[in-house]
């Protein structure tokens, strides 16, 4: 009987451990969600933004969007912004070219945008970027993406320059992202 | 079948150790396997120390002298996982399985068998581990915290890290159990929670945050591995995962891990400064609460190991005030031991002095937590060698010096044999100066900018390296005279005679000091009765078996 006890006991605290291992699991949503909800981690949306014709240009306000280009690790390729900066007004629609070249074999790529300071994020608006697929790089080829975005006007007033950084990933077998 | 039937039960009533190697193979006895983790442990500090040598020689100078720097990021990574889940951890796991059913009156722990397959995992765990230095890539470089994506460039070493990991953190979680289980379902009739020795209540803490946190290291790895191998995306960040959240995820287990390589080292030294001041410990409610509250805020702070990724500043608040506020139940501790020792007529035994160097040293190392806590200064301390005078400050005279000490306090009582006083003495002095010169300096290189993880370094940082390098091979030397004091009194070198008496030390107080020294190979098999005060009413003559 006495030790009937012990093994309850034993197991219950086993049930414990498979729990947080479960835990362990639980927290990727749970951070994904968390991300999302309070804007943080510089993440912006990774689908188009819709509606964006509604909004009125704020013209008395100009805010400096720059604009980071890396590769990741060692690919040969190219990756660049056509101008390193602009300055828009918020509400206003801009066009983006990125030239990309890839100089080695035919590759797949993704971009993962990041956004500085954070709570920019939400504000960064996008109806088109070649961030929300993977590219194919053919060999040898250059490319043209374009990316059109515009600054929600609601932008909080003590940010007049907001960093965009795109870091194009080589992805060998390609996972639909989104 | 009865002749077959009464031979067992005969067998059973006396039963000693059987003989030869399967005795400590087969073992379910918890003194074996308190052993067995000791001498484990041990070996693994000698591993560790060995690596951390080649760490301290290259670093005598600047310039790259002895080792390729990618064997150096190996000497790193692989210095920390062998000390933390090889010495630190197992070591103290020894301690619980000597100590935790002795010091409740129990017979052994709860669930033996698993206490045994608990202990077997670590060779397995520690083969599989430091195999990869043989391995073509050598060992895991990435460093022991293993974030990705430089730990997913980890060659075929990695899948042995991850399984070593996973067998590490089954080896500890059976512990834990089994430790819990016994706590709560075994202690002799009279003792309630709060007449529980300290060490057994950090233990009992220790335990539940191990079965917390454990668990969740094992998730993290297991990801790196489907990462790594399956083309899953949690930390890569071209699928759509993101390797902060890695960091998130490790130090939830990481900030708990470092309380679980401390709560225990509290337990030890709360029980040897009440001997040798012979006094009784000074505010035992308020250290279990205190006790409590450390492990609870140890799962609220974790971010302040990655205040530079980028968090939002309310976050880097939160984290900072979370993690200052540790100071106050630990310094609740610090100042119920000083007031433990005020008035005391105390005595100086090697137990003690490591104990009394362990409330100073760890101090220190305390403080240096403060300084980067603080989230702006953060950020000039993060990465530098200020963190590692900080974290070898708490890890080395703080659990080291207290494991330490634990085995000069109980050995008398393990063995029977009386440890050399003198050589304790030498020992300590050595240690305790030479672990300084160690690592104090490290704190001004640290402030200086001398950035860890890295082979070479800009030549004013030399003295301070110097300083340090000729501390790390004196001190490893020195605990050549513990490892001989203790097995003299293991394998009675020297003449060395068992005339002890039961209580060992004059002012030491518990059920461990009722049995004889050294104890008997089973001991309460009829449980003591505790009185009101919190000492046994009377024991019963346990049957004397000789152990050795």
């Amino acid at each position: 009987m006495k030790n009937a006890g012990r093994y309850r006991h034993a197991m219950r605290l086993g049930v414990v451990v498979v729990a947080m291992f479960g835990f362990g699991y639980a927290l990727v949503p749970l951070y994904n969600a968390l991300c999302d909800a309070l804007g943080i981690n510089g993440r912006t949306a990774l689908v188009a933004a819709e509606a964006l014709e509604a909004v009125k240009p704020d013209l008395s306000r100009t805010v400096k969007v720059e604009f980071v280009t890396t590769v990741n690790g060692s690919a040969p390729w190219d990756f660049s912004s056509e101008q390193p900066s602009i300055e828009v007004h918020p509400g206003e629609l801009h066009t983006v070219i990125f030239n990309v070249t890839n100089h080695g074999d035919a590759a797949v790529g993704q971009a993962v945008p990041n956004i500085a300071p954070w709570n920019a994020a939400r504000h960064l608006r996008k109806t088109e970027c070649f961030c929300f697929n993977n590219q194919p790089l053919p060999s040898g080829e250059a490319q043209q993406m374009p990316m059109r975005f515009m600054i929600d006007p609601a932008l909080p007033a003590d940010i007049n320059t907001v960093t965009l950084s795109y870091t194009f990933f080589d992805v060998p077998q390609v996972a639909a992202v989104h | 079948m009865a002749h077959a039937h009464a031979d067992h039960h005969d067998d059973h009533d006396h039963h000693g150790p059987d003989k030869g190697i399967m005795r400590w193979i087969k073992t379910t006895n918890h003194k074996d396997l308190g052993t067995l983790y000791l001498f484990f442990a041990f070996t693994m500090f000698f591993i560790g120390g060995m690596m951390s040598l080649v760490i301290r020689a290259e670093l005598f100078q600047p310039g790259l002298q002895f080792v390729h720097p990618e064997f150096f990021n190996q000497m790193t990574t692989m210095h920390a996982l062998v000390m933390i889940f090889g010495g630190v951890m197992p070591g103290f796991v020894g301690l619980a399985n000597w100590m935790v059913p002795m010091q409740v009156g129990c017979s052994d722990l709860a669930l033996p068998r698993i206490n045994n397959w608990g202990f077997w995992l670590l060779p397995a765990a520690f083969t599989l581990l430091l195999s990869t230095l043989f391995l073509p890539g050598g060992a895991p470089a990435g460093g022991w915290t293993m974030y990705p994506p430089l730990v997913l460039q980890t060659g075929d070493a990695f899948p042995f890290l991850i399984f070593a990991v996973h067998l590490m953190g089954i080896s500890s979680i059976t512990g834990a159990i089994n430790i819990v289980v016994t706590i709560l379902n075994m202690r002799a009739p009279g003792m309630t929670l709060l007449k529980m020795p300290l060490f057994v209540w950090t233990w009992l803490i220790t335990a539940y945050l191990l079965i917390a946190v454990m668990p969740v290291l094992a998730g993290a790895v297991t990801m790196l591995l489907t990462d790594k191998y399956f083309a899953t995306s949690f930390f890569t960040a071209s699928g759509g995962g993101d390797p902060v959240m890695f960091q998130h995820i490790f130090w939830f287990f990481g900030h708990p891990e470092v309380y679980i390589m401390i709560l225990p080292a509290f337990g030890i030294v709360s029980t040897i400064i009440p001997t040798f001041a012979r006094k009784r410990l000074f505010g035992y409610d308020s250290m279990v609460y205190a006790t409590a509250s450390i492990a609870f805020l140890s799962f609220i702070v974790w971010a302040h190991h990655m205040f530079t990724v980028g968090m939002p500043l309310a976050a880097e608040l939160f984290f900072m005030f979370a993690t200052m506020l540790i100071a106050v139940p630990t310094g609740v501790k610090v100042f119920n031991w000083v007031a433990t020792m005020w008035r005391g007529s105390m005595t100086f035994e090697t137990p003690m002095l490591f104990a009394i160097a362990f409330v100073f040293l760890f101090t220190i190392g305390g403080f240096s937590g403060l300084m980067l806590a603080l989230t702006p200064v953060d950020f000039l301390y993060h990465d530098t060698y200020f963190v590692v005078a900080h974290f070898h400050y708490v890890l080395v005279p703080g659990a080291v010096f207290s494991i330490i000490a634990a085995v000069y306090y109980w050995i008398p009582k393990w063995t029977g044999r009386m440890y050399n006083e003198s050589l304790g003495k030498l020992h300590f002095w050595l240690s305790a100066i030479f672990i300084n010169v160690t690592f104090f300096p490290q704190h001004f290189a640290g402030l200086a900018g001398m950035q860890r993880r890295v082979p070479d370094y800009a030549v004013q940082f030399l003295d301070f390296n110097v300083w340090s390098s000729v501390g790390a091979f004196v001190f490893f030397f020195a605990q050549f005279i513990f490892i001989y004091n203790m097995l003299a009194c293991c394998y009675g070198w020297g003449g060395r005679k068992r005339d002890l008496t039961d209580r060992v030390w004059e002012g030491a107080t518990g059920l461990e000091w009722t049995v004889p020294s050294p104890a008997p190979y089973h001991t309460f098999e009829d449980q003591p009765q505790i009185g009101d005060d919190g000492e046994p009413v009377k024991v019963k003559a346990t049957k004397t078996a000789k152990a050795h």
